[in-house]
């Protein structure tokens, strides 16, 4: 669902300002996520997206009203809602006998459905069953993938890309030692069930710089199974994910810094035609009649003379 | 020696109440440090994973190990202090995300933005507010109070003399606004398409396909035929070539459209104006022109100036020399000379040579 270009211009500054702001950028933000509830959520699937949601709260929207779709079928609803609240990561909550607890997740492209995965809750303990501190909301946690698992299946290795995308939050220049306080470890098995665990790290004396890590479950604690998928061809997934040029670091060539740090340039300079060189007119550097006359006659004389020197010389 | 191995002890000892930062892995981790990510590729404990007694134990314990690798490798990086908290400068992230939306392209160039380009042509930049001599003070340029300016200034506009006195300037100035708003909306939706490269219709024939129907195209070569400086009088036609009529002939050709014939006069006024057209005819008066009748006038006395000048004699003393020739027949000429016959004994006029 690739949106048209406007014809119609914005008639307000601000509706500009607003449709600016939504205009693709070279360097994005955070990823905003939405959640949704699809046909019949259960109890336990509602409560599994809003701990989810807990976990990436300022970057999120939870969104209570069921909706009467399957976002394998019909993923409309999703891309409108995407849409609407400039999102770029879903997950839809449903229950069914055929699919007991079902939970899906995915991200956009562009407002269109890119990668799609369904996963279902087997067993989940919530946040607020885990009686003791969490962590400060907005911090970057660490992801900890365990498993040779996450390498060797395509599913998993597109979920393992999707759990970094939907909870690393954002591109930091630099982190604070203390704000590393939060651990998220997923632990895939070979017959496709993924264990999720949230941790509070402890730091620990160790008589060294180096602290020694203790950790603390505060939930929530998920085991996922994985169902069906639905995910992106290899080109769009490509696209999705081109470096603009912006991006990337060019270094610029013939340009150096000596030891005292000042900036040196190396030019090409092509040869200079000094015979064709305009320099400037004035009156008296001009020729009289009779200097031009004598010019012509010297050079009349000088053609005469190679013509006759050329048959002498054949 | 005691003193050293006192120490060492008390060393070993302060190390025994600490627990390790190291951990044993088979193969390395991998690591993301800009992600603060990281994956551990060794195989599981099946055994403890899959009871459910154990199962929170042995993730815990996982987790941990990975964990402190990970912070291992964070501490390691060089530290800052900002603002009374340590911080780390994070290197580069390696995991590639997908993007939420896609890279910007640069946006196309307008037709008039391709043509300044070409011709290099830069824009000039102008002043916001410019002085009005008229108003005696900064009137901006445009927007806000440009408006009232203007307002202020038009409180009455000068009918031009070729305009009928009674059209409305106002209304001509608001129309032409408009015209000119009209088309600058037209250009900027071309732009759009030709950057969009969308097929848009032309203006001059309506075109409802790629193809043009047969009376389209007889239209558009009648139409064609006519685009001549003699409205194509002279311009050849096929044999039992017709032109064509209808909607789109009459409006593009000039003189086409028919003219409506008068209604028949009624006898009163046509007795009245066969009167009239025979009054003119016999109260018809030879008109003077006073710019020609002068020149002719002019004319004619120059004329006789100059016959008179012809038949006049030269004044002066008639030229005496030998060879000289007619005197009366003289003429700025070069004298010639024996004119191709040859007759020494005769003596020619000419040059003198020397």
């Amino acid at each position: 669902m690739a949106v048209m270009q406007r014809l119609k211009k914005p008639t307000t500054r601000r509706g500009k300002k607003v449709l600016q702001s939504k205009d693709p950028k070279p360097t994005e933000g955070p990823k905003q996520c939405v959640f949704m509830q699809g046909r019949n959520p259960s109890e336990r699937t509602k409560q599994l997206l809003k701990d989810i949601y807990d976990l990436k709260k300022p970057d999120a929207a939870y969104l209570k009203r069921k909706n009467d779709f399957v976002p394998f079928e019909d993923a409309t609803l999703i891309e409108k809602m995407c849409y609407k609240k400039e999102a770029a990561l879903f997950g839809v909550g449903s229950h069914s006998k055929k699919r007991p607890h079902n939970i899906v997740l995915g991200r956009t492209f562009d407002y269109g459905v890119l990668d799609m995965i369904e996963l279902g809750a087997e067993n989940f303990k919530a946040m607020s069953e885990f009686q003791n501190m969490k962590v400060l909301a907005g911090l970057k946690p660490c992801l900890v993938f365990n498993g040779p698992a996450w390498d060797l299946n395509s599913d998993l290795k597109r979920l393992k890309s999707l759990f970094t995308d939907l909870f690393h939050r954002e591109k930091v220049e630099s982190i604070r030692l203390q704000g590393l306080e939060h651990t998220i470890s997923f632990t895939a098995t070979d017959d496709g069930i993924i264990y999720m665990r949230s941790y509070r790290i402890q730091l620990k004396k160790s008589g060294q710089r180096t602290p020694r890590i203790e950790l603390e479950e505060i939930g929530p604690s998920i085991d996922f199974k994985l169902r069906r998928t639905k995910l992106a061809a290899d080109d769009l997934y490509k696209e999705a994910c081109r470096i603009p040029r912006e991006a990337k670091t060019i270094t610029k060539k013939n340009i150096s810094r000596d030891a005292f740090g000042s900036k040196l340039g190396r030019i090409h300079m092509g040869k200079q035609d000094i015979n064709r060189l305009q320099t400037r007119k004035m009156k008296g550097l001009k020729k009289t009649p009779e200097e031009r006359k004598q010019m012509r006659i010297k050079n009349k004389q000088a053609k005469q003379t190679a013509k006759q020197a050329q048959p002498m010389e054949t | 020696m005691d003193i050293v191995n006192e120490i060492l002890e008390r060393e070993q000892k302060k190390a025994e109440k600490y627990k390790p930062i190291t951990v044993d892995k088979h193969l390395p981790l991998e690591f993301d440090i800009g992600t603060l990510f990281t994956f551990d590729s060794n195989d599981l404990d099946t055994k403890r994973l899959n009871s459910d007694k154990t199962r929170d134990e042995y993730l815990l314990s996982l987790s941990r190990d990975n964990t402190q690798l990970l912070l291992n490798k964070i501490w390691e990086l060089p530290t800052e202090r900002v603002e009374e908290a340590i911080v780390v400068k994070l290197p580069e992230p390696t995991t590639v995300l997908p993007r939420a939306k896609p890279v910007p392209k640069p946006r196309p160039l307008t037709k008039w933005q391709e043509f300044a380009k070409a011709k290099g042509i830069t824009k000039k930049k102008k002043d916001k507010l410019q002085w009005d001599e008229q108003l005696q003070k900064w009137v901006p340029l445009y927007g806000f109070k440009k408006a009232a300016a203007e307002k202020e200034k038009n409180w009455l506009i000068e009918v031009p003399q070729n305009l009928d006195p009674m059209t409305d300037m106002y209304e001509k100035k608001a129309e032409a606004k408009s015209e000119k708003v009209a088309k600058n909306e037209l250009q900027r939706l071309k732009n759009i398409a030709r950057a969009k490269k969308v097929k848009i219709p032309r203006v001059g024939l309506p075109v409802t396909s790629d193809k043009a129907s047969a009376n389209q195209l007889s239209t558009a070569a009648t139409v064609a035929r006519a685009s001549t400086a003699s409205l194509g009088k002279f311009q050849d036609r096929l044999p039992k070539e017709k032109d064509a009529r209808g909607k789109g002939v009459h409006e593009l050709i000039p003189g086409k459209d028919r003219k409506r014939k008068l209604p028949v006069p009624t006898a009163k006024v046509e007795q009245q104006n066969n009167l009239n057209l025979l009054d003119s005819i016999l109260n018809k008066r030879p008109k003077i022109d006073m710019d020609k009748a002068v020149t002719k006038h002019i004319h004619t006395e120059q004329v006789q100036r100059s016959e008179e000048k012809k038949n006049e004699k030269p004044r002066g003393k008639p030229r005496k020399g030998k060879g000289a020739g007619n005197p009366t027949k003289f003429t700025a000429k070069k004298p010639k000379a024996g004119k191709g016959q040859r007759n020494p004994g005769k003596k020619t006029g000419g040059r003198k040579r020397r």
